[in-house]
């Protein structure tokens, strides 16, 4: 972990409340895909925990939703505004465990931290495919970007008003794969957890205090003991989970 | 050259800041970022005689300046602290630190207190007399004098260390406890754990906070915690660890100035892990600011 001045370079809005912000700055503690950062926001107490969508040596890529008061001031931030960023935060995807066609299934902003990890899997030489599952058409993101990788796509939509009609676990039903990796909402990984045929790694997400461990506010219980979602996750393995 | 030196009942610390309980773990979090050496102490997270996991999450809620957090004691219980978690803090921090104890009865806190007491790197018990966030025990302990004072008896008739009663602000008259604790053998008051706070999510209709309440701290409740070190500092004779809301250097000489000889750090840690060492390198340029030459000399000067 480390604290770093981050620059913002771009921002835009790419679907119904969802928002891509590109960032400069030292990205050096980022190790692992699905790891996250903590935003110091102006007017707000704590910082806002967003998962790392992608990231090179001096760049890094957030995607996130508007979901309460801070993060719709954040996305109201113009380019060149400085934030305070706690970077390389939770502990990540492990890949080496994926087989050679592995699947990816991200629900809605549990999409971003999936793109990273795909692209590491791609340049590992494996073959992944890749579910997203929305709500609706308005928001879908990130198709195309999954698919310039060279990754299988699915998209479902739980309206039906784009691509397969129904849930992430509808589209892997038929589907071979040699381990999963998922984020999303709990009751997607849930239902994913009971279907999946396979080992796999599910992130989860929790309110946060402090985001490094210290606070004790996001822990949660497992078959290892207890765990701090925010240090010792924000990834968990199937076999040690406690529903 | 200042001094930033304070003595805590003989416990002489290189200057007054303390991490508070449950906001800096057991150290070795915070010794990744940073020699935590330069600490005057450090408070370690609430210690009971038993393991807990605590309350159900959420247990964490934004508040305007400020959060409510319900952890509830999460802790691995008094034998893996010494077995495991002090021993890797050795590592890390050379100092005395401070055990923060919990309990939920008399025969408990004594117990666990002893144990720890007798730890070479414990510098001073802390016991925590008002968690508000344990049913049967913690707080009440701390809303009733006679109660407050049967477990400072308890507890300083097994233990030879400096005996610090930490205590809650969510009652009528905090100076009628910290008196009772000061009257049954207490060598120094801790003060003030959380307020009592809610927040309620406009979207589902029901409280964050998966236990409803927590304890709300941060910036917003200074104001609240000067005042009432400064009303407990006019009534007792032993010193007081002020604390609630202190985040920068000139919140720390404002606390000494109500009454406080040495100020604990807590929420702001968790928005700024590095805040207890920025206020360390910033005491000397504050105090030379408003001509203080050693801090010591300043406790309870707006009395």
């Amino acid at each position: 972990m480390k604290q770093e001045i981050f620059v913002i370079k771009s921002q835009e809005k790419i679907a119904k409340d969802v928002f891509k912000m590109v960032l400069s700055g030292n990205t050096d503690d980022i190790t692992a895909s699905g790891q996250f950062v903590n935003i110091k926001l102006d007017g707000f107490y704590l910082r806002r925990p967003i998962s790392v969508c992608d990231y090179d040596k001096n760049e890094l890529t957030l995607i996130y939703k508007t979901v309460g008061e801070g993060t719709a001031a954040m996305s109201k931030y113009e380019n060149g505004t400085e934030l305070d960023i706690l970077t390389g935060l939770g502990n990540g995807y492990d890949t080496s465990l994926s087989g050679e066609t592995p699947l990816l299934l991200g629900g809605g902003v549990g999409v971003p931290p999936l793109y990273n990890l795909c692209k590491k899997l791609v340049a590992e030489g494996k073959k992944p495919t890749v579910i997203l599952g929305f709500n609706s058409a308005d928001d879908v993101f990130y198709e195309n970007e999954f698919k310039a990788l060279g990754a299988d796509v699915f998209v479902t939509t739980a309206d039906g008003s784009y691509g397969i009609k129904g849930f992430v676990t509808d589209a892997m039903a038929d589907l071979n794969y040699s381990y999963f990796y998922t984020c999303g909402p709990e009751p997607m990984l849930k239902a994913i957890y009971n279907v999946s045929k396979t080992s796999g790694q599910l992130s989860f997400e929790e309110r946060m205090g402090c985001g490094f461990g210290a606070c004790m506010g996001c822990s949660c219980k497992t078959k290892y003991g207890n765990k701090r979602i925010c240090k010792d996750g924000p990834v968990l393995i199937k076999e040690e989970i406690i529903w | 050259m200042v001094d930033t030196s304070v003595s805590l009942s003989g416990l002489i610390l290189d200057n007054p800041i303390i991490p508070a309980s449950g906001t800096f773990g057991y150290g070795y979090e915070y010794a990744e970022l940073f020699d935590i050496n330069c600490l005057g102490s450090f408070s370690f997270k609430g210690t009971t005689r038993e393991a807990r996991f605590g309350n159900p999450t959420p247990r964490i809620a934004e508040c305007p300046a400020g959060m409510i957090n319900s952890v509830g004691l999460q802790n691995p219980g008094v034998e893996k602290v010494i077995s495991e978690e002090l021993p890797k803090l050795k590592e890390c921090f050379s100092k005395k630190v401070i055990a923060n104890v919990g309990g939920f009865s008399l025969e408990e806190y004594a117990e666990t207190c002893q144990m720890l007491d007798s730890q070479e790197q414990v510098g001073l018990l802390e016991v925590n007399i008002s968690c508000p966030n344990v049913h049967n025990g913690g707080m009440s302990f701390g809303t009733d004098p006679k109660m407050a004072a049967e477990v400072t008896k308890r507890v300083k008739a097994v233990t030879t260390k400096p005996l610090y009663i930490k205590l809650s602000p969510n009652v009528t008259d905090i100076v009628e406890i910290a008196k009772a604790c000061e009257d049954a053998g207490a060598d120094g008051i801790s003060m003030i754990n959380t307020l009592l706070g809610m927040r309620i999510d406009l979207k589902t209709k029901k409280p964050i906070i998966a236990n409803k309440m927590g304890g709300f701290s941060g910036s917003a409740i200074l104001p609240v915690a000067l005042r009432m070190v400064y009303q407990v500092y006019d009534a007792v004779k032993i010193p007081i660890i002020g604390m609630g809301g202190v985040a920068t250097a000139k919140d720390v000489i404002e606390m000494m100035l109500a009454g406080a000889t040495a100020v604990q750090i807590g929420a702001a840690n968790l928005v700024n892990p590095f805040v207890c060492k920025e206020i360390i390198e910033k005491l000397p340029e504050e105090m030379a600011k408003y001509s203080i030459n050693s801090l010591s000399e300043i406790i309870g000067g707006a009395h």
